[in-house]
């Protein structure tokens, strides 16, 4: 497409690379962008900029944080003897929508997929390991929240072999999840529900 | 089971066609190019959820447009049927029965089959083994919606596991733990493949044979011979050997995706031994084969699609396919030809009776 100038070119061009939003979408994005007021463009920019230089992970769940540590992780509510593991931070605000669960989360960043270049190494596997060593049995139980898709089993999968010498409970939250497996998009009542009724995992 | 109406929107050399079929013979002639194929191939699609041309989807919106749909009316056992498939750029496939969408399209697989005879099937005898695996899988699929859930996930662990091999070489840090994951599914699918892929030769290849001997008048032996190391009993120990080899190479280099169907005529390779005349019965009586097993196993028939081949078969093996026409062996029948006098002829002598379709550049006069 040709565009009358190098500038909207150019914002074209970084629009459209964000998910689900094609150049058509990105061009009629920029153009509203132009219309609105100066201030309300220069918020946008304000607040992006912000999240990319501010954002944190919390050093214990590696959920986003302001602070060096969560709400969840600080909060003396918390029952420090369950983790909750998920792949991103979307499925930590799912099941806090829910009201159904008190314990603490950790949070992966994604599932194992090495055709998508995600290989063990590139997800907070080591820490969640740690994280259960170095509580000498204070962690009780390792939930699995991951998306039943081929990937979130087999990371389950990898994580029941990586936490099976630490006396710890392993369990997988029950499938009532609609198929594509995403957490995000169970509605709250069966996810606070499969949360509670949840299975063991045979350690073998 | 036959398809009443189809309607396209924006698919390949289509703007827009509503047709409406007999539950016969359907004859689609026009000149080359003019879009007599592409008709097959959105009945295909409905059928399979894909081409049988060309499996990437976006390459089948006509030039120009950002969507298509394919829309047929099918009528299954007195029911009536509408299947909907559409693509959008961006936005991928959806595919819908009865307005209801499928979670998978998988699901709908078998659902309403097709058996396709085009000119492009030589490439099941001349190819490599994955053209041999293809043809046996869609007809395995067709008829066990079991098989093709398990070679699904068959071909993502495998997919998984090669991209892992290569990862591990580029960062020289091989994570054993995962590929034993892998590992475990590849082996217990394999048996799974290779269990089913073997009792569907001995049913299939007796179907095959008859057909044989009947276009060859019974005087040449041929076979079809299903080889996989998953047949093996030490295939488990074959494949952790392999280990070493896989991290070399980097790919997985042992299990059913390596399976072959050879085929031979008089114990010899067909490819080399067979004249052009044999393959093309060979190849025929495949296609008869897996005409009558979904017709064994499903209760009715699918519908036979039959690309030109009154320009690729000769007279012997076309009174063979129009014997059954008469007969009533088949369904619904849809044919094309760039010569519609020479249809016309055929089935004339025949006494087959046949809708008309005239294909021109997009456009059908029915
Ligand atoms: N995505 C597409 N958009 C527009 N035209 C297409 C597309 N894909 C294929 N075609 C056209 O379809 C025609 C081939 O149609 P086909 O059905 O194979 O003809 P035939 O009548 O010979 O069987 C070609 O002219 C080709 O350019
Ligand atoms: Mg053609
Ligand atoms: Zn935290």
């Amino acid at each position: 497409m040709e565009y009358p100038s190098k500038l909207i070119e150019q914002a074209v061009e970084e629009i459209s690379k964000l998910p689900g939003i094609g150049k058509k979408t990105a061009l009629r994005l920029a153009l509203y962008l132009l219309k609105e007021s100066e201030d309300q463009t220069l918020a946008l920019s304000h607040a992006l900029n912000e999240l990319r230089q501010n954002i944190r992970y919390c050093k214990y769940c590696h959920n986003i944080s302001d602070d060096e540590i969560c709400n969840i992780c600080v909060s003396h509510r918390r029952d420090k003897s369950i983790i909750c593991v998920v792949e991103d931070t979307r499925d930590v605000m799912a099941i806090e929508n829910t009201s159904q669960y008190t314990g603490l989360y950790h949070v992966l960043g994604g599932v194992i997929s090495p055709i998508e270049g995600v290989g063990p190494s590139d997800l907070n596997i080591d820490a969640l390991v740690n994280r259960v060593k170095d509580s000498h049995g204070a962690v009780k139980e390792v939930i699995f929240a991951l998306s039943s898709t081929m990937e979130g089993d087999t990371t389950t999968f990898y994580l029941t072999k990586k936490l099976k010498e630490y006396e710890v409970k392993l369990s997988t939250i029950a499938r009532g999840i609609p198929i594509g497996g995403e957490l995000e998009y169970a509605d709250e009542i069966t996810l606070g529900r499969s949360i509670l009724s949840r299975t063991a995992y045979a350690k073998d | 089971m036959h398809i009443e109406k189809l309607s396209l929107f924006g698919f390949k050399n289509y703007e827009e066609v509503a047709l409406t079929f007999s539950n016969e013979v359907n004859c689609l002639v026009g000149e080359n190019g003019s879009g007599k194929t592409n008709l097959l191939d959105a009945i295909h699609y409905l059928s399979m959820t894909r081409s049988a041309f060309n499996t990437i989807d976006s390459q089948n919106v006509k030039f120009g447009e950002e969507f298509f749909s394919i829309r047929g009316d099918f009528r299954l056992s007195e029911k009536a049927l509408p299947v909907l498939c559409s693509y959008q750029e961006g936005k991928g496939k959806t595919f819908k029965v009865n307005k209801k969408e499928y979670a998978r399209l998988s699901e709908h697989v078998g659902k309403l089959p097709v058996v396709l005879i085009a000119p492009n099937d030589t490439d099941i005898i001349r190819d490599g083994s994955e053209a041999r695996r293809k043809f046996f899988d869609a007809i395995i699929s067709q008829i066990d919606a079991e098989y093709l859930d398990n070679l699904i996930s068959y071909s993502k662990y495998l997919k998984q596991r090669n991209s892992a091999l290569k990862r591990f070489a580029n960062v020289g840090r091989t994570d054993y733990e995962l590929l034993k994951i892998y590992d475990e599914h590849i082996i217990g699918l394999s048996l799974y493949i290779n269990q089913r892929r073997s009792d569907f030769i001995i049913d299939f290849e007796k179907l095959f044979q008859n057909h044989y001997d009947k276009l060859s008048e019974g005087n040449e032996k041929v076979s079809i011979h299903y080889r996989s190391e998953a047949s093996d009993s030490d295939f488990k120990e074959l494949y952790n050997n392999a280990l070493r080899k896989d991290l070399a190479l980097e790919r997985t280099t042992m299990g059913v995706h390596k399976d072959d169907f050879r085929f031979t005529i008089e114990g010899k390779p067909l490819k080399k031994f067979g004249s052009q005349g044999q393959q093309k019965t060979f190849l025929v009586s495949l296609k008869m084969g897996h005409f009558d097993i979904i017709r064994e196993l499903k209760g009715f028939k699918p519908i036979l699609l039959l690309d030109d081949i009154f320009d690729k078969l000769d007279s012997r093996r076309i009174q063979h396919l129009m014997e059954r026409v008469v007969n009533h062996d088949f369904g619904q029948i849809f044919i094309t030809d760039a010569r519609e006098e020479r249809t016309r002829t055929i089935l004339n002598e025949l006494k087959i009776s046949a809708n008309f379709y005239r294909v021109n550049r997009g456009t059908v006069i029915q």
